[in-house]
């Protein structure tokens, strides 16, 4: 059989999700099901006065009406699960019914329960809730104001963390103070709203005989639910079972544990019978968690020749209203570290403050602080360009990590694994013949073009991670990974993962290390994933690790089944196991072209267990845990052109040109999917998306005809390469590839649109370059005239 | 996501749609693609106590060519027309706005009748019922009228017509002379509605000066409406860049200018400008 290591192979999964037959959480139907509903609240920030729920009660078809007051004692606060160390992190508690106060617009304050879901939402207008509104903060800088209202009365300042790394201060500050040339920025990494396509939702069903409950969620990660809820509950673990089915997109924002899990598992167990809770596209947008969201103030310290000597951050983060599950390392650990990038950066210091406000609360969206520090680092390598009179492509290449210094310790203290990153740029610059097209534009500006072109060359930190750099960084859990391979006495094989794919395509390049490792026909091969009583332990699908820590689990538990299938058919086949080959899926003995055996054979073997060699157990099949020595460091420099119309300040994106390196591939048609998709979200924040909210909390841009996602229509044809540096660190030479191009494709717009408006003397726009901003801007430099 | 609870008629007559409007109240509403109607109920935006589906009554979609005119039924799909080999041949600017109008699935459910009778500030086709003066047909139970299109837009999504009145007909004079027309749309990236919507139709006298320009401008303002001070401004004079610019300006005189967080009033009244342009001078180029 051919490898498929490395080939195209079709998704797997595609056939039942593009034909309507997946199955995701809203599609359970249990007996006896029950529908909830949850009442939010219009206010940012109020003291609750009343809530009468006499006449949603009384409802024909609503079986139950919850409170704060209700849940009160019976389902503990939200945890938070990343407490980092040495940032001083406050806890406020997250009520999973709001007590006492409601701190944002969807804060959730009470749960309909009835027969039908038009009930439900009948009764939530019949629910009588008195405010007194207080005042809000909304803006992370107003928040850290001396007179601002807290949102939480035991955190003071608004400040729930703050976090301080880098290399030693003293040198830091002489090298920041001696060097030639300075350049300070303040960016604002706009709020975004994750909008993944399916909304979230939640089942619960519980026997009251045994005590067992089972929740079927819209989850990354269904063992941390587990364990999580497990504690809000009251459930014993062993008696939970949580399943994610299929999963329509996360992007992060399905990372957290949320208190509608909670609720619907809180009602299902007092009321005896299952209960269901979908979201609506409206709660989405208020409800589930958003990304992004700084205030950078930033200083890149250069000589006047070149050469980067430094980089100084001070980075006001809102954190919304509560602290969602993996939030608090969001704009710390997985921002912070990668600040340098790309480059051999002698001085590094980072300054955090993790601020609450009256808004959702902000969660890891794709990329989830390595986009925020990438914007960082490769807008002021462009500003610190100009300002030295150089082109920014040499700037990038004066200062990258040579590709002979890997491993290569940043002065922020991790291990860069492999790279070539000078490659990527310039195969980046090929294929676009760089120069000819510097010239061109010169032609093309003296014309009247506004053309612009901008580069940007990332790392990233992904393949999240050694557990014991987990556990050093705060993050309350481990980030191995495991997986199960059996197979079944007709030779077909399970594989068990606890990694939580959800739209990555796993179930096929899964199939593929099997198939390859164990010797089957690859339609033989199927995952199973998301189904805490199937599955073993894992800690789920984010931070690009699936491949890279999932993947590495399940290539050594197939490699032992491969092992033992091979044992056992030299003892079938009376010869050595060293004599044994496997080729097309038949064991061969080298030399003696008649003694064969099927894989079937061999696995039917291992189960009748008629014959055995001596000491081997029967069955077929093996686990493995794998926890990665480090991280992997993807990276790759994205190119891209625009040219933008005067007129009404649109930019048009002509090219755009992407060179990644995730290592070792395993299925280019899924590397480039991805790829595309990262690079369209990124760029949706460059040009289009934004949460805005007004000085009251109320969400504006609240619905998809306001809060503009990129559509394909808006984009060119993207030219993707590749080079290939494998990853020395796991077994399969992998790295991730999911987030890449949201880190890479925001600033690579951003530095193009300003490359195209910087003969004007336009200097900095904020996100999103709207047509709107760039036409103002246009205007004010008289720009908009050719 | 789900609406309040509400009656629901199908009609097969108009004379039933009548009935069942009668018992059902003023606050009923009709429904045919519900492409407009049905968010706003999913919301509670929109609590109508009962639907009254006309989509199977007889005789009111499909396309006519006829001396007089261009009919098309109110039922008629956004698809329909933007294929319709008739409405290319008689008024291209209408067949290329109902193409630009939502996406596909919208296109084969929505009807032109409801996307008038909605009357939404931002959407295509009022713009274009007005540059091109069409007529509206009218029934309800005291019979039927024919509304001009400069009278049926009177406020943000209001119309002239009356509760108990059914939209039933658009009627498109056809053009005679020298005649072009164009329909510019800036869509909101979001939305796919107009930001800025500009019909424009230009006639040409024999000395190659503007005999005739009309120009109906949607996204705007609070409903759509005709720029009548640029269309007067051009009457008589040369067709060219200057006076077209010129005139452009005034693209907003007969508006207050919306804006949101998309388009300032600002940079609104400067898109407006500037679509005005580009459809008149497209509709201009447009003159065989």
């Amino acid at each position: 059989m051919p490898t498929l290591f490395g080939t195209p192979v079709r998704r797997k999964e595609d056939p039942r999700l593009i034909t309507g037959h997946g199955n995701y959480t809203d599609d359970i139907r249990l007996p006896d099901l029950l529908y909830a509903a949850i009442l939010r609240s219009p206010y940012a920030h109020a003291r609750i006065r009343s809530i009468d729920v006499g006449k949603a009660r009384a409802l024909p078809g609503v079986v139950a009406v919850f409170t704060g007051a209700d849940i009160a004692g019976k389902v503990a606060p939200i945890p938070t699960g990343w407490i980092v160390p040495e940032a001083d992190q406050k806890l406020p508690p997250h009520p999973a019914l709001a007590q006492e106060k409601v701190r944002y617009v969807g804060d959730g304050v009470a749960m309909v329960v009835a027969e039908s879901r038009a009930v439900a939402e009948d009764a939530l207008e019949q629910i009588e809730a008195d405010y007194e509104p207080l005042t809000p903060v909304v803006d992370a800088e107003q928040a850290i104001a001396p007179s601002a209202p807290l949102v939480h009365e035991d955190v003071p300042n608004n400040v729930v963390l703050h976090w301080q790394a880098g290399s030693d201060v003293a040198t830091a500050q002489q090298a920041f103070a001696s060097a030639e040339v300075a350049v300070h920025r303040r960016f604002k990494n706009q709020r975004l709203v994750p909008n993944a396509m399916e909304p979230r939702a939640s089942v619960a069903q519980y026997n009251p005989g045994s005590g067992e409950l089972t929740l079927w969620t819209t989850s990354q990660n269904p063992h941390i639910v587990r364990l999580l809820l497990s504690g809000v509950i009251g459930v014993p673990e062993q008696k939970l079972r949580v399943v994610a089915p299929d999963v329509g997109g996360g992007f992060g924002s399905k990372i957290p544990f949320y208190p509608e899990e909670a609720l619907v598992s809180f009602a299902a167990m007092q009321l005896g019978r299952p209960v269901k809770w979908t979201e609506t596209r409206s709660e989405n947008f208020l409800a589930t968690t958003h990304g992004r969201d700084q205030i950078q103030d930033v200083v890149l310290y250069g000589t006047k020749d070149g050469k980067i000597v430094g980089v100084e951050a001070n980075i006001l983060a809102n954190m919304g209203a509560y602290l969602s599950t993996a939030a608090p390392g969001v704009p710390t650990i997985l921002f912070g570290l990668i600040l340098p990038g790309a480059y051999a950066i002698p001085h590094v210091r980072i300054d955090v403050k993790g601020v609450l406000t009256n808004t959702t609360p902000i969660e890891a969206y794709r990329g989830a602080g390595r986009p925020e520090a990438t914007f960082i680092i490769e807008r002021l390598v462009d500003e610190y360009a100009h300002e030295i009179d150089m082109d920014p492509v040499e700037v990038r290449r004066k200062n990258f990590i040579p590709a002979d210094a890997f491993p290569y310790n940043t002065s922020t203290g991790l291990t860069y694994d492999s790279g070539n990153y000078e490659l990527t740029l310039r195969k980046a610059l090929d294929a676009v013949d760089y120069t000819q097209l510097r010239q061109r534009q010169e032609k093309l500006r003296k014309q009247g073009h506004l053309i612009g072109i901008g580069t940007c060359s990332y790392v990233e930190i992904c393949g999240l991670g050694p557990s014991k750099v987990a556990g050093a960084v705060g993050f309350q859990g481990g980030l191995w990974e495991s997986a199960i391979v059996r197979v079944h006495p007709s030779g077909k094989v399970n594989v068990y993962v606890g990694v939580s794919p959800h739209g990555q395509g796993e179930e096929t390049t899964f199939a593929q290390i099997v198939a390859d490792t164990v010797g089957v026909p690859i339609e033989d091969v199927s995952i199973v994933h998301g189904d805490t009583a199937a599955i073993p332990m894992g800690w789920g699908t984010y931070g690009s690790r699936t491949t890279p820590v999932g993947g590495s689990a399940l290539a050594l538990a197939a490699q032992k089944v491969a092992d033992k299938a091979k044992r056992l058919a030299a003892h079938l086949l009376e010869a050595s196991p060293d004599d044994v080959v496997m080729q097309d899926g038949l064991f061969q003995v080298k030399g003696v072209p008649q003694a064969q055996a099927t894989f079937q054979q061999v696995a039917l073997a291992a189960y009748t267990a008629w014959d055995l060699p001596e000491g081997e157990e029967p069955g077929l099949e093996a686990s493995s845990f794998y926890d990665p020595p480090n991280f992997v460091y993807p990276f790759g420099t994205h190119l891209c052109v625009v040219e933008i119309d005067r007129e009404t300040g649109n930019v048009h994106i002509l090219r755009y040109v992407a060179v990644d390196d995730c290592g070792r591939v395993i299925n280019p048609m899924i590397v480039e999917g991805q790829v595309h998709g990262g690079i369209v979200q990124g760029i949706g924040q460059a040009l289009w998306e934004g949460a805005v909210y007004d000085d009251q909390g109320q969400l504006l841009s609240g619905s998809m005809m306001d809060y503009a996602l990129p559509k394909a229509s808006f984009f060119p044809r993207f030219e993707v390469y590749r080079t290939e540096t494998p990853a020395p660190f796991n077994p399969l030479g992998v790295k991730g590839i999911g987030e890449t191009g949201t880190i890479a494709s925001t600033p690579t717009v951003v530095n193009a649109v300003l490359d195209a408006l910087r003969p004007l003397g336009i200097e900095d726009l904020e996100m999103p370059l709207t047509p709107q901003r760039i036409w103002q801007a246009l205007q004010q430099h008289g720009g908009d005239r050719s | 996501m789900i609406p309040a609870a509400f009656d629901y008629y199908r009609a097969k007559s108009i004379q039933e749609a009548f009935f069942a409007k009668q018992q059902a109240g003023a606050d009923a509403k009709w429904i045919a693609g519900g492409h407009s109607l049905l968010p706003m109920m999913k919301l509670r935006l929109a609590t109508p106590p009962a639907l009254i589906d006309i989509n199977e009554i007889d005789g009111l979609s499909g396309i006519r060519l006829q001396a007089d005119g261009l009919v098309i039924g109110a039922l008629t799909h956004h698809a329909e027309i933007a294929h319709s080999e008739e409405v290319v041949r008689t008024w291209p600017l209408l067949a290329q706005a109902a193409g630009l109008i939502g996406d596909r699935q919208v296109r084969n459910r929505g009807t032109i009748g409801g996307n008038l009778a909605h009357a939404d500030p931002a959407s295509d086709l009022p713009a274009v019922a007005l540059a091109l003066e069409a007529t509206l047909v009218a029934e309800g139970p005291s019979g039927r009228r024919e509304i001009p299109a400069s009278e049926f837009f009177v406020g943000p999504m209001t119309t002239a017509l009356s509760d108990d009145e059914l939209l039933t007909q658009v009627r498109f004079p056809v053009p005679s002379g020298k005649v072009g027309s164009f329909y510019c749309k800036y869509p909101h990236p979001a939305s796919g509605y107009a930001v800025v919507g500009v019909a424009a139709v230009a006639q040409l006298g024999p000395d190659g000066k503007f005999q005739a320009v009309r120009v109906g401008v949607t996204g705007v303002g609070m409903w759509a409406y005709r720029a009548e001070t640029t269309e007067k401004e051009l009457v008589g004079k040369l067709p060219t860049q200057e006076n077209i610019a010129s005139a452009a300006q005034h693209a907003v005189d007969e508006t207050d200018v919306s804006q949101d967080l998309f388009a300032s009033e600002q940079y609104r009244t400067h898109l407006a400008a500037l679509y005005t342009v580009k459809a008149l001078q497209a509709a201009v180029q447009a003159i065989q």
